[in-house]
C-alpha cells in the first residue's frame, strides 16, 4: 500500500513500492496528462512536481515519494484560473502536437517559482531535459518570458 | 437540391452498412438536421486514395443537428500539423462562426469519409477545398430554409452568430432552422464560397482550437484511450534485425499470476493485467534468435549503388548531355550521401483493441486509419465493415506512423483474451521496429559556362527516393534518374519523403558551382532561375536576411539552399560559426521565406517553418541511425540526438502570402532549405565542402 498526495487530494493504492510513478499516475488515478516518451529521463514527457521541483516521473518508483506533495499537470491551474505559463502557451501557441507541453509547463513553472525573470540561457539550461519534437523550442522560450511578465505584475 | 432520407444518402456512398456502427445509432447520434456531403471530382478522388480502387468519392461532410451544433466530418489525423484548426478554421468561415465552434470529427472509419492517409502535405490541397463547399454549401441551404420560414427573399438574409437574420431584426437560430430537418445534400458544382477579400477567419493568426485542453493535461491522445476491462500486451522484439525464433521457452512467464502468453510462428506476446506485469513476463521468456547479417555501414553506399536499378519514374531527360558536357566551359563531378534517420516521434506508437461480437475496433496512432483497417481486414479474415479504426490525435508522425504493427499486435493479443489489449510501444520498440528515412547516394555531373548558365545536368539518385528530383533551375541538356536500390533496413516516409536528401545535394552543388566560376551563390542561381514564385522566395529570403552585407571572417560563414515542392516554394539562408579550436558548428540564425499560395492560418504556418528549421538542424548536423551487421544501435533518446534548447540559432519566418493562389501545403517543404544552408554556409566560414549528411557528427572534421 502506497499513500499517494497528487493535486491536493489523498490516494491509498494497492501497487508495490517499486513501480514508476508514471505508471501510476497514468494508469491507477487516470491522470494521462503526465506522458510517456523515452522511459529514461531524456525527454522530460513525464514531468510531475514533487515538493515543487520537477521530478522525472518514469524513473521515480512510487515508493519513493509517498506521502510528498505531487503536482501533474492536471493540478497545476488552481480554482479554475490557469498558470501564467498556462496562458501564455495558450497566447502564443506555443505547441504544435502537445505531447511535450504538459512536461514543459510544469519545468517552467518550476524555474518561475524559483527565478522571477529567468534569461535566455536559463530557460534553455531548465528545458535542455526536454525535448519538443515539432520544433516549438522558439515559442516556449518566448512562453516563459510572458510569463514571468505576467507574474511581475502581480496576481492576476 | 435533393432532399432525401439521410441514412439512404449516407448508405449510398458506403458510410453506413457497418456493423461496429449501426444505422439506428448512427441516425440517433445525428439527431436529424441537415447535412451536406461533398463528392470529389475524381483527379482528387484518385489522388487521395491513390488509385481508382477506392470504396468512396465523399470528400468530407458537413452536418448541424437541431441544436444548431456544427459538425464536420474528415478522415485526416491530427499530428501536430494543426489540421484540426485549420480545417475548423474553413468550416467557421462559411458559416461564419468560430473555429471554436466546429465540432471536426477526424480519423473514424466507421463515420468518417475515406482518406489515403495524412501524408504528403495532402490535407490543404486536398481536403480544405471540399470541406469549405460543404460549409458554403450547408449556410447556403440555411438561408434557404430561412428564407422559406420568413417568408422573404433570401438577399435580405445575412448569417452570423449562429442564426440567420433578416434586416428587419427578424432572426432564427442555426438550430430553430434545422429543428425537424433531415436534409440532405449532395453538394451542388455551384456552390459561392467566401472571396479572399472577405476572409474573417481564413487568413487570420488562429490559436490552437483545444489548447487549453492541452496546457492542462485533458487531451486524450491516442497512448491515453482506455477501455472498461482493459488488459496490457508486449511484444516479443527480436535480438537482431531481420531475425527468426529460433527456440522459446515460455514456462516462466506463463506460470505469472494472471499472465497469457501468445505464440503463433515468429510472434510471441504476453497480455498481463498490467503493464509493468507484461513487461516481467516478458522478461521472463527465454528465446533464441536466428539473426541474419546484413550489409556493412562503411559499405552501406557501396551495396545501394551495386543493386541499383534502372526506373523512369520521377525522371526526366531534356537535350543531350553529350551536347551539354561538350559545350561546357567548367564542369563538375560529385558524390553526395544521406544517412538513415529515424522518425523518434516524442509519442510512440500504441494501439487498444476490442473485440465484441466478432467486431474489431482498435484506437491507434496512425497517419493511416483506412489503410489500418484494410490491414487489419486481410489479418483476421474480415469483411472492412466489421473492423473500425479511430486515429485518436497522436504526438507527430513525420510519415513514421503510415503502418499498423501495434493495431495487428493488440489486436491478435485481444482476440485470444477476449478482453480489450492495449500495446504501448516502448521508446526502444519505436526506434527499432518501423522504417526509416532511406540512406542514399547522390551523384551529380554538371556543365555550365563561364558567365553562369548552367548547360548540362545529370542527376542519380540512389535509394533516397523521387520527390523534388528535378531541378527548378532552366538547364537546357538534363538526364535526371532515381534508382531503387535494395536497402538492409526497413524504409519509408519521412517529413518531406526524399525532397530534402534532393534539395540538399542539389543546392549543395550548385554552391560547388558558383565556387568554381566565382560567381555569388545568390547571383548565379537567379541566372539560371527562371519560376518566378521560387525566385520571389529567395529574393524575399536574402533580402530580409541581409545577403552579402556581412563577411565571411571568424569562422563566420553564410549559405542558402532553396528548392520547390508540393506546391510549397521555400528558401533559407543560415549562419554558422565555427571555432576554429574545438571544432564545433553553431548555427547562429536561420531565416526561411516559404510561400504556399493562399496562407489559412499564418500563426500555425510560421510554428510549421519555424518548427520545421528546428528538426532539421538535427539530420543537417548531427543525427543519424547508426547500425551493424545485426542491430540498430542508437535506438534511445539518449543515444540518439535530437535538436534541443542549446541547438536553438535565432529562426526567423517569412510568410509570402498569395491568396490569388490555391492553399498548399506547409508543414514538409519548409524543411529542405535548412541542411544546404548550413552546408554552404560551413564552406563559406571554412572552405570545407562536407557532402554527407549528417555534416558534423562531432564537430568539423579534422584538417
Amino acid at each position: 500500500m502506497v499513500e499517494l498526495r497528487v493535486n491536493g487530494a489523498a490516494h491509498a493504492l494497492d501497487v508495490e513500492a517499486d513501480r514508476t510513478l508514471l505508471s501510476v499516475l497514468r494508469d491507477e488515478l487516470d491522470l494521462t496528462g503526465t506522458k510517456y516518451g523515452c522511459g529514461e529521463g531524456q525527454c522530460g514527457a513525464c514531468t510531475v512536481l514533487v515538493g515543487g521541483k520537477p521530478v522525472r516521473s518514469c524513473m521515480t518508483p512510487v515508493g519513493s515519494v509517498a506521502g510528498k506533495p505531487i503536482t501533474t499537470i492536471e493540478g497545476l491551474a488552481k480554482d479554475g484560473a490557469l498558470h501564467p505559463l498556462q496562458q501564455a502557451f495558450i497566447d502564443l501557441d506555443a505547441m504544435q502536437c502537445g505531447y511535450c507541453t504538459p512536461g514543459m509547463i510544469l519545468a517552467g513553472a518550476a524555474l518561475l517559482a524559483a527565478n522571477r525573470d529567468p534569461t535566455d540561457e536559463q530557460i534553455a539550461e531548465a528545458l535542455e531535459g526536454h525535448v519538443c519534437r515539432c520544433g516549438t523550442y522558439q515559442r516556449i522560450r518566448a512562453a516563459v518570458h510572458r510569463a514571468a511578465e505576467v507574474m511581475k505584475g502581480g496576481p492576476r | 437540391m435533393s432532399d432525401e432520407r439521410l441514412e439512404d444518402i449516407l448508405a449510398d456512398h458506403g458510410l453506413l452498412p457497418d456493423a461496429t456502427f449501426s444505422r439506428r445509432d448512427f441516425i440517433s447520434a445525428l439527431g436529424g438536421g441537415i447535412a451536406v456531403l461533398i463528392l470529389f471530382p475524381r483527379s482528387e478522388a484518385e489522388a487521395q486514395r491513390g488509385g481508382p480502387q477506392g470504396p468512396t468519392e465523399i470528400g468530407g461532410w458537413v452536418h448541424i443537428d437541431q441544436a444548431g451544433q456544427v459538425t464536420a466530418f474528415v478522415g485526416k489525423v491530427e499530428l501536430g500539423q494543426n489540421a484540426r484548426t485549420s480545417l475548423s478554421m474553413v468550416v467557421a468561415e462559411e458559416l461564419r462562426i468560430e473555429p471554436s465552434a466546429v465540432n471536426l470529427v477526424m480519423a473514424d472509419t466507421s463515420i468518417t469519409p475515406y482518406d489515403a492517409g495524412t501524408f504528403g502535405s495532402r490535407t490543404t490541397p486536398g481536403t480544405v477545398p471540399p470541406l469549405r463547399k460543404a460549409a458554403a454549401a450547408a449556410r447556403e441551404l440555411l438561408l434557404d430554409l430561412a428564407a422559406q420560414q420568413l417568408a422573404v427573399d433570401r438577399t435580405t438574409l445575412t448569417v452570423a452568430d449562429h442564426k440567420v437574420t433578416h434586416a428587419d431584426g427578424r432572426s432564427l437560430t442555426f438550430g430553430e432552422l434545422t429543428k425537424g430537418q433531415k436534409l440532405v445534400q449532395a453538394i451542388p458544382d455551384q456552390v459561392p464560397e467566401t472571396p479572399p477579400a472577405e476572409w474573417r477567419v481564413v487568413g487570420h493568426p488562429t490559436p490552437k482550437v483545444d489548447a487549453v485542453t492541452v496546457v492542462t493535461g485533458q487531451k486524450r491522445f491516442a497512448s491515453d484511450q482506455k477501455r472498461p476491462g482493459m488488459l496490457h500486451g508486449k511484444v516479443l522484439r527480436p535480438t537482431a534485425y531481420r531475425a527468426t525464433l529460433k527456440s522459446l521457452d515460455t514456462a516462466a512467464a506463463e506460470a505469472m499470476p494472471g499472465v497469457t502468453v501468445v505464440h503463433d510462428g515468429d510472434f510471441v506476446g504476453v497480455v498481463a493485467p498490467t503493464e509493468v506485469a507484461a513487461a516481467k513476463a516478458l522478461d521472463a521468456i527465454q528465446a533464441e534468435w536466428n539473426a541474419q547479417t546484413l550489409v556493412k555501414p562503411e559499405e552501406l553506399y557501396e551495396h545501394l549503388k551495386s543493386t541499383a536499378q534502372q526506373t523512369d519514374r520521377g525522371g526526366n531527360t531534356v537535350g543531350s548531355m553529350v551536347d551539354g558536357l561538350a559545350a561546357a566551359e567548367v564542369k563538375l563531378e560529385r558524390s553526395y550521401t544521406v544517412s538513415y534517420l529515424a522518425h523518434a516521434a516524442i509519442e510512440p506508437r500504441s494501439a487498444t483493441a476490442e473485440w465484441e461480437n466478432g467486431n474489431l475496433t482498435a484506437w491507434t496512432a496512425t497517419q493511416s486509419p483506412f489503410g489500418v483497417r484494410s490491414g487489419l481486414s486481410r489479418q483476421f479474415g474480415l469483411p472492412e465493415t466489421q473492423v473500425r479504426v479511430i486515429a485518436p490525435d497522436t504526438g507527430n508522425g513525420y510519415g513514421g506512423k503510415t503502418p499498423g504493427q501495434a493495431a495487428s499486435e493488440a489486436a491478435r493479443l485481444a482476440k485470444v483474451v477476449g478482453r480489450p489489449v492495449r500495446v504501448a510501444w516502448t521508446r526502444e520498440e519505436e526506434m527499432t521496429w518501423p522504417h526509416f528515412r532511406p540512406a542514399g547516394v547522390i551523384d551529380v555531373t554538371s556543365g555550365a559556362l563561364r558567365n553562369g548558365k548552367l548547360v548540362a545536368w545529370e542527376y542519380h539518385n540512389y535509394n533516397s527516393g523521387p520527390a523534388a528530383l528535378g531541378t527548378p533551375y532552366a538547364v537546357p541538356n538534363q538526364l535526371v534518374q532515381h534508382h531503387p536500390c535494395d536497402s538492409p533496413l526497413a524504409q519509408g516516409a519521412y517529413r518531406g519523403l526524399a525532397a530534402p536528401a534532393n534539395i540538399w545535394a542539389r543546392e549543395t552543388h550548385m554552391d560547388e558551382m558558383a565556387h568554381e566560376l566565382g560567381l555569388d551563390p545568390l547571383a548565379f542561381r537567379l541566372a539560371n532561375l527562371t519560376d518566378d514564385r521560387l525566385r520571389t522566395v529567395l529574393q524575399t529570403a536574402t533580402a530580409r536576411f541581409g545577403w552579402g552585407q556581412a563577411l565571411a571572417t571568424g569562422g563566420r560563414g553564410f549559405g542558402l539552399g532553396c528548392g520547390i515542392d508540393k506546391g510549397g516554394y521555400t528558401a533559407t539562408c543560415a549562419e554558422v560559426l565555427v571555432d576554429q579550436t574545438t571544432r564545433q558548428v553553431r548555427v547562429v540564425r536561420i531565416l526561411t521565406a516559404f510561400e504556399c499560395g493562399a496562407i489559412i492560418n499564418p500563426l500555425q504556418l510560421e510554428n510549421q517553418i519555424i518548427g520545421a528549421a528546428t528538426m532539421a538542424l538535427g539530420p543537417a548536423l548531427f543525427e543519424a541511425l547508426e547500425f551493424d551487421e545485426q542491430r540498430l544501435l542508437n535506438t534511445s533518446y539518449s543515444a540518439y540526438r535530437l535538436p534541443r534548447f542549446s541547438d536553438l540559432p535565432q529562426i526567423e519566418a517569412v510568410m509570402v502570402d498569395r491568396r490569388d493562389l490555391p492553399s498548399a501545403g506547409g508543414g514538409e517543404t519548409p524543411f529542405a532549405g535548412v541542411a544546404p544552408a548550413i552546408g554552404n554556409a560551413i564552406f563559406n566560414a571554412t572552405g570545407v565542402r562536407l557532402r554527407a549528411l549528417p555534416l558534423v557528427p562531432n564537430g568539423m572534421p579534422a584538417a
